[in-house]
């Protein structure tokens, strides 16, 4: 009993971390009203970027780092698009997805198949060794424990902080935050650049982590779970955390299932995690002043400061 | 409060030719304005005249293409709101400066660029609202609060940075008389301290009291400056206008004695709100030809009011509200409107107009069934353009056509068009929230008129308004909506504006419904 929670707790973590990354990312970008669709695109991206780097300098810290770039430079592009040339963001958004999965497959072509570097787990001599405890809390790779920092300090920057509040009230309303003086732009570059570094680390932990290798791709409809979770956490911090560990969970759990040979269709197996995350997510998510409260009013909206 | 500059000689600013050309339209043509120290100077003209691109400019929101402008006697170029505000400029704006889903104290914060000036705000919030009669609750959100808490809002975020010059557009649209009144003697006393105010309103009444010198604007130019107090309100409407106002007919319709039109009963109805005001137990009826005005301070009910009557708010009671004596409580907008209900809500745009919408798509909206704009589920468009150029026409909308989108047009405009619309289907029951809330004098006066000719035809109207004065000009009757009661509608003859007041601010509305 001990072995499978241990195995369940260890698995469900690793499967949650990049949508918790990624989401993160994204909640940040859709807080200033940016709706970037291109998140799965920059996943694919950051995946085989950080693949390469990994593979050549044969550092997984190193891929982590290239990963986060490569996600990065996407997402400048499409925020060069959207803010600076004001195209339709969904519509920009749909072209980054669709361009990160070729332009992934195309470089990752000459790296499949290859081993890469895997990033190491933490060990602590006595803690890691513990039962249950030690693999879960002390025996975990580093980006496990950075995914709850970096949403710690999202969360913070979001609500407490006088730059948050500046990145929140763009996202509300473009025409009051331009009237008092902020940069709308400039606001939404910084946050859509943080929204695709966040998603291209999602991508380097699926290479360099959850699986160490690099496959077509390989995350697997990822991408857009987590834009869903942004949503349907009603762009609140805390329950993306709940979103994410939801959709791990039932995830492993469905692989447990069809391990154990229950006869069920495997393909309604596969599709459970995404229909009961999105599902419980939206009972929860329901009150409708809650989302007026969060919900970015100036959400894809393309803003021109008149002149 | 405020510190003494040295140069107490000269103006505190000073406009030279300024000019600014938008694609198609020249909204300033070399304009000069100086604002002296200590001074309350009123900039006056009708919507559309360049005022609002003026402040702009002087707030550092727009760049003037040519001219100069010159603060406490230095030549600067202000180039953005935040170096305005260290300036020492502040502006309380009448749209889009507010946040929704933030609080109080959050808009407030994001109008503070000094981290230090941040501290301690809340308690800073509540002591300059306390001092100048402007009660604000720090964490409440906007969107809960009424168009008059969200304006009281501006003032205490302009208030707080202790400017040396405060540019006020249409303040007191929103306040009671004797909250007006508390504004000016804060005003008054800001002036005495050494803070210029540049003033713009529409109440001319309000200027003559309030402001030493004025400038009038007409189609982007100066064409008058002037001592308001030696002018009268006449006067000046009519430069502003540039043409002679015709008095307003106050004739005083005969009120049959027949059965109401309208007939409201006990109608109790829970605010969707968390932060509106419940109705409770509201009761009146508005017969044939009269005009029954709802006067009280934003946020008593107004909304709720104004939503219950058009069916937004169902009420669950079929007999709580009667239109003809058809109990239409549980009904709908759409069944009401059948029925003979026409409706104007408060916020024009994303309420009574999609802004995004052509003029004819926004008119098809609302009168799709009683003007027959639809046929077997097929738009008619060429009824649809028909009907919005006749309203246009019949009121004045100044616009480039029925194409125009509503977004597109300013305040007054779009507000003729929307009681214009309402008014052309013929209704037996009008309900309108506000009609002429930031509208200039001329846009008011056709509103007014069209107001008065529905009565005249039958028709029961019922206008829910801040505008004491708007009240008593069209008004046969008049009740106070406070805390989510109505007080007993009496005789606009018998009442004073002064009793009133004071009824709106609460004191007496127990005693009111009592005395029924």
């Amino acid at each position: 009993m001990i072995f499978f929670l241990t195995s369940f707790v260890v698995s469900v973590m690793a499967a949650s971390t990049p949508l918790l990354l990624a989401a993160t990312g994204e909640l940040v970008a859709e807080r200033s009203g940016v709706l970037n669709l291109g998140v799965e695109g920059m996943m694919l991206v950051g995946a085989v970027t950080g693949f390469i780097v990994g593979h050549y300098t044969d550092s997984a810290a190193l891929g982590i780092v290239g990963a986060t770039f490569g996600g990065a430079a996407l997402s400048a592009v499409f925020a060069v698009l959207t803010l600076t040339l004001l195209s339709n963001q969904t519509a920009a958004g749909l072209a980054l997805t669709i361009f990160g999965r070729g332009f992934s497959s195309l470089a990752g072509a000459a790296f499949v198949g290859i081993k890469g570097p895997v990033l190491p787990r933490l060990s602590i001599p006595g803690l890691s060794d513990l039962s249950f405890f030690g693999p879960t809390l002390f025996g975990q790779d580093a980006l496990i424990y950075g995914s709850f920092i970096i949403l710690a300090m999202v969360w913070w920057f979001l609500n407490r902080s006088h730059a948050g509040l500046i990145l929140r009230a763009v996202g509300d309303s473009h025409d009051a935050a331009h009237a008092i003086g902020y940069s709308v732009t400039r606001i939404r570059f910084g946050a859509t650049l943080f929204g695709g570094a966040m998603a291209g680390l999602a991508g380097g932990y699926m290479s360099l982590a959850y699986s160490p290798l690099w496959a077509e791709n390989m995350t697997a409809g990822r991408g857009w779970i987590a834009l869903a979770l942004v949503v349907f956490a009603t762009w609140r911090a805390g329950w993306l955390l709940v979103g994410a560990y939801l959709f791990g969970a039932i995830m492993y759990l469905s692989l447990y299932v069809q391990g154990l040979g229950v006869a069920i269709p495997s393909a309604l197996i596969s599709a459970l995690p995404y229909i009961v995350t999105v599902v419980v997510l939206a009972l929860i998510a329901r009150d409708r002043r809650r989302i007026r409260l969060n919900q970015p009013a100036c959400l894809g909206r393309s803003f021109a400061a008149g002149t | 409060m405020l510190d003494r500059a040295t140069s107490e000689a000269g103006p505190i600013l000073s406009l030279r030719g300024v000019t600014k050309q938008y694609p198609g339209c020249l909204a300033n043509d070399h304009v000069d304005l100086t604002v002296g120290r200590n001074e309350i100077h009123a900039l006056l003209g009708e919507n559309g005249a360049g005022k609002s691109t003026l402040v702009k400019i002087i707030y550092g929101v727009m760049r003037p293409d040519a001219g100069e402008i010159v603060w406490q006697g230095e030549k600067v170029t202000i180039e953005s709101p935040a170096h305005a505000r260290r300036l020492g400029i502040g502006m309380v704006f009448q749209h889009f400066s507010l946040f929704e889903s933030l609080t109080v104290a959050q808009n407030i914060a994001l109008g503070i660029n000094d981290p230090a000036e941040r501290v301690g705000l809340e308690k800073r919030i509540i002591e300059t609202s306390r001092e100048y009669g402007l009660p604000l609750v720090p964490d409440r959100t906007v969107h809960d609060l009424s168009v008059g808490e969200r304006q009281r809002i501006e003032i205490v975020r302009c208030l707080l940075q202790n400017p040396r010059l405060l540019i006020m557009d249409e303040p007191t649209s929103v306040l009671t008389p004797q909250e007006a009144e508390t504004l000016f003697a804060t005003l008054r006393r800001l002036a005495a301290e050494g803070c210029s105010i540049l003033y713009i309103s529409h109440k001319l009444e309000e200027i003559r009291a309030l402001c030493d010198t004025a400038t009038i604007m007409r189609l982007g130019r100066v064409v008058a400056h002037c001592n308001p107090r030696e002018k009268s309100a006449k006067e000046l409407a009519e430069l502003m206008i540039a043409a002679e106002l015709e008095p307003q007919a106050r004739s005083r319709r005969v009120v049959a004695d027949a059965a109401p039109r309208l007939a409201v009963e006990a109608l109790t109805v829970a605010s969707p709100n968390p932060f509106g005001a419940d109705l409770k137990s509201i009761s009146f009826s508005v017969r044939p030809g009269e005009i029954l005005g709802i006067a009280g301070i934003a946020g008593n009910g107004q909304n709720e009011l104004m939503d219950a009557l058009s069916g937004e708010i169902p009420t669950g009671q079929p007999d709580a509200i009667r239109i003809d004596g058809t109990p239409v409580g549980h009904m709908g907008p759409r069944e009401r409107r059948a029925l003979g209900g026409c409706f104007v809500p408060e916020e024009r745009n994303g309420h009574g107009a999609v802004g995004a919408m052509t003029l004819s798509d926004n008119g098809f909206l609302t009168a799709a069934a009683r003007k027959s704009l639809a046929r077997f589920g097929f738009v008619r468009h060429g009824r649809i353009a028909e009907f919005a150029r006749d309203v246009i026409a019949r009121y004045d909308v100044r616009t480039t056509g029925p194409k125009a989108q509503a977004r597109a047009l300013s305040g007054g405009n779009l507000q003729k068009f929307l009681v214009g619309r309402e008014i052309l289907q013929a209704p037996t029951v009008l309900v309108v929230n506000q009609p002429t809330w930031g509208v200039d004098a001329g846009a008011a006066a056709a509103i007014h008129r069209a107001l008065a000719e529905l009565a005249q035809n039958g028709a029961a109207v019922v206008v829910i308004s801040q505008d004491l004065d708007e009240i008593f000009l069209v008004c046969d009757r008049i009740a106070v909506i406070a805390g989510g009661r109505l007080s007993t509608p009496i005789p606009v003859a018998e009442a004073t504006i002064e009793q009133i007041g004071l009824v709106m601010g609460g004191t007496q509305a127990k005693s009111e419904t009592a005395h029924v």
